[in-house]
């Protein structure tokens, strides 16, 4: 058994559970692969590429440039963080056309005909759904900045305020 | 590590005896031989150890291979595990729903209703599909496709939250590490091209590589086998980590006092992390509003009513037109190659069953006792409408008309062009529900072209596309 863990690294039931889902993964790839193998594997592991090794990468980058390029900008004013005000409404709107981008560009060829239904639509709703996230949080970012200002006055007169009552 | 080498005392040809000598030479001849092999193979044994010993040691190349590149302080077990319980939840959710949907498909009736006919043992569970309630297909299809929509910011953070793990250093320790991770190829290939070939199917956005039932049904099951290995030997590590922060303590937690998780095993926790810049609160949120604006972009062309118009960016969140026959479309007359001309004055609707066939034309059919149901049409692509108000003949009356009161199933052919569900078969308790009907008038009108005019099937539960339109040939069997 020791010489068994030592060998393989973890104990029997391990091996035992993953034997079990190949033989299955293995029934069903033959089957998933029957028609067209090469373009399905392609999909298959292109899928977890794509996401791995391109998108996850290339928003990670958006995020840290952003923060790079935007953080340095010296100010008289104490800043809140905003990072997020800008982050939140970028994933949001992401999100909607990671999901339904085929619509949004107009992608789907069959679409109008087999829905009666057209298909322009969806470009300007996405953009318009953006344009209000991006409002809203840029309503939020002033609000809170005013707060932030505004407290940061007060401090400033307090103190002073104090030092002058001093003898 | 690896420990390896031939087993010590194997045979091997290079030590093999001259034939004709004496009984006792040769024993000892041979203990020595077997002495020198096992010598030889724990110095062989011995040298893969070092070699691994050296590989092991291998500094990782730079880049994300390396432990302090990832520096999200909010990464860890505690943030995963958040992620992956709600996909816990919602995976299971995603598989029952859709294998149902496959079943709904009455896939065993035969190649006409099958698209996977080498399933073999993956169809094992199939049944026959009720057509009680009348909106079963409707809620699980609607589940199915929204839950899925709905799940991918889910998914998104939760690969986002383990991508270290893709660049640990070494990439395969041990045979069951090198398993595990072909088994995770399988999870995280399997579940993206799932949600992929399912977003890109209900938006007919057909690019990919074969047929969509093929491809994510073969599809699921890959990717339910690494899933549930998955599970099993990650629940204990999930639960433990869930249990390790308290959920409320994380609500309350702003930004000041966000700190990273305490070091895991697992190398998710940033050894040098940046000043954080959002909470754990805030990322588990953020997540949750992209799951509820996607919820809410989507939900309502499952819905209907005056929610369909909420449904800012699905495929079937306007009505096509006005009137009975405003409602949603699957596929136009004029996409499936339907022409007036096939459904003109010489259309007739052909009874086969035990006896003579029957040829009707529509004004006969309509002098026939009519009955009514009201039903609504569910797709598979998720969407759906209300209950709609059908007029026509019952299956069971037209099966005893064709002298098969007690037909088992029922083939049923389509003036359209050949092609995926230009017909279909219907099992024997499909045609024996009062409310299946061959309808002829929706809402008060006689169906429109897009409709199926000038006669159509509409069985409860069934899912849309086996609800045959413009239908001019019924097989009653047995």
């Amino acid at each position: 058994m020791a010489r068994f863990v030592r060998w393989y690294g973890s104990g029997p039931l391990h091996l035992l559970v993953l034997i079990c889902s190949f033989a299955l993964t293995g029934y069903a790839l033959v089957r998933l692969f029957a028609l067209r193998p090469l373009d399905v594997a392609i999909w298959f592991v292109g899928a977890a590429i794509l996401h791995d090794l391109i998108l996850l990468p290339l928003y990670s980058l958006a995020d840290l440039s952003a923060h790079a390029v935007l953080r340095h900008r010296a100010t008289r004013v104490p800043q809140p963080p905003w990072i997020n005000y800008l982050r939140v409404p970028t994933f949001l709107s992401g999100v909607l056309l990671l999901v339904w981008f085929p619509l949004i560009f107009d992608l789907s060829v069959p679409y109008p005909g087999a829905a009666r239904l057209p298909e322009g639509v969806y470009l300007g709703r996405w953009l318009v759904i953006t344009g209000v996230l991006f409002g809203i949080s840029a309503l939020a970012l002033a609000l809170k900045m005013r707060r932030v200002r505004r407290a940061a006055r007060a401090d400033e007169e307090r103190p002073a305020r104090g030092r002058d009552a001093s003898p | 590590m690896h420990s390896g080498g031939p087993p010590p005392g194997s045979g091997s040809p290079s030590g093999s005896e001259p034939p004709g000598v004496d009984d006792g030479h040769a024993r000892r001849r041979l203990e020595r031989i077997r002495a020198g092999m096992a010598a030889r193979a724990a110095r062989a044994a011995a040298r893969i150890r070092a070699m691994a010993q050296r590989i092991g040691r291998t500094p990782p190349p730079p880049g994300p291979f390396r432990p302090g590149f990832w520096r999200s302080p909010i990464r860890g077990p505690w943030l995963t595990s958040v992620f992956g319980l709600l996909l816990l939840v919602g995976i299971p959710v995603l598989f029952v729903t859709g294998m149902l949907s496959y079943a709904a498909y009455n896939p065993d009736l035969g190649p006409l209703n099958d698209q996977t006919p080498d399933k073999g043992l993956l169809g094992f569970y199939l049944f026959d599909w009720p057509t009680h309630p009348y909106w079963l297909y409707r809620l699980t299809q609607g589940v199915h496709v929204t839950l899925g929509v709905v799940l991918v910011p889910v998914l998104l953070a939760k690969l986002w939250s383990v991508i270290p793990k893709l660049f640990e250093w070494l990439p395969v320790r041990t045979v069951a590490h090198g398993l595990e991770r072909l088994s995770l190829l399988m999870l995280v290939g399997g579940v993206i091209f799932e949600f992929v070939t399912g977003i890109l199917n209900v938006q007919l956005y057909y690019v990919f590589p074969g047929s969509f039932y093929t491809l994510h049904f073969y599809g699921a099951w890959v990717f339910i086998a690494a899933f549930v290995v998955h599970v099993c030997l990650r629940l204990g590590r999930m639960t433990r980590a869930l249990r390790s922060r308290s959920l409320a303590t994380e609500l309350r937690t702003d930004l000041a006092h966000t700190r990273p998780e305490p070091a895991d095993p697992d190398g998710l926790v940033p050894i040098a992390p940046a000043p954080p810049t959002m909470t754990r609160r805030g990322a588990v949120g953020v997540v949750g509003a992209g799951s509820v604006l996607l919820l809410v972009v989507t939900a309502g062309q499952s819905i209907g009513g005056w929610l369909r118009s909420t449904a800012l960016l699905a495929p079937h969140n306007r009505d096509p037109g006005s009137g009975p026959n405003g409602f949603q479309i699957n596929k136009t007359a004029a996409s499936v190659g339907v022409l007036p001309a096939h459904v003109g004055p010489n259309w007739r609707l052909e009874v086969h069953g035990n006896g003579p066939t029957l040829v009707l034309t529509r004004e006969q059919l309509l002098a026939m006792r009519q009955h009514a149901a009201v039903l609504p049409i569910a797709c598979v692509e998720g969407w759906s409408t209300p209950d709609q108000h059908w007029s026509g003949l019952r299956l069971a009356d037209l099966g005893a008309m064709a002298g098969l009161p007690d037909a088992g199933s029922v083939l049923v052919e389509s003036v359209q062009p050949p092609g995926p569900y230009s017909s279909v078969v219907l099992r024997g308790n499909q045609i024996h529900d009062p409310r299946s009907l061959l309808a002829l008038r929706v809402n008060g009108a006689d169906l429109s072209l897009d409709h199926g005019y000038p006669a159509r099937i509409i069985v409860p539960a069934n899912p849309g596309v086996n609800n045959t339109k413009w239908v001019h040939r019924l097989t009653f069997r047995t």
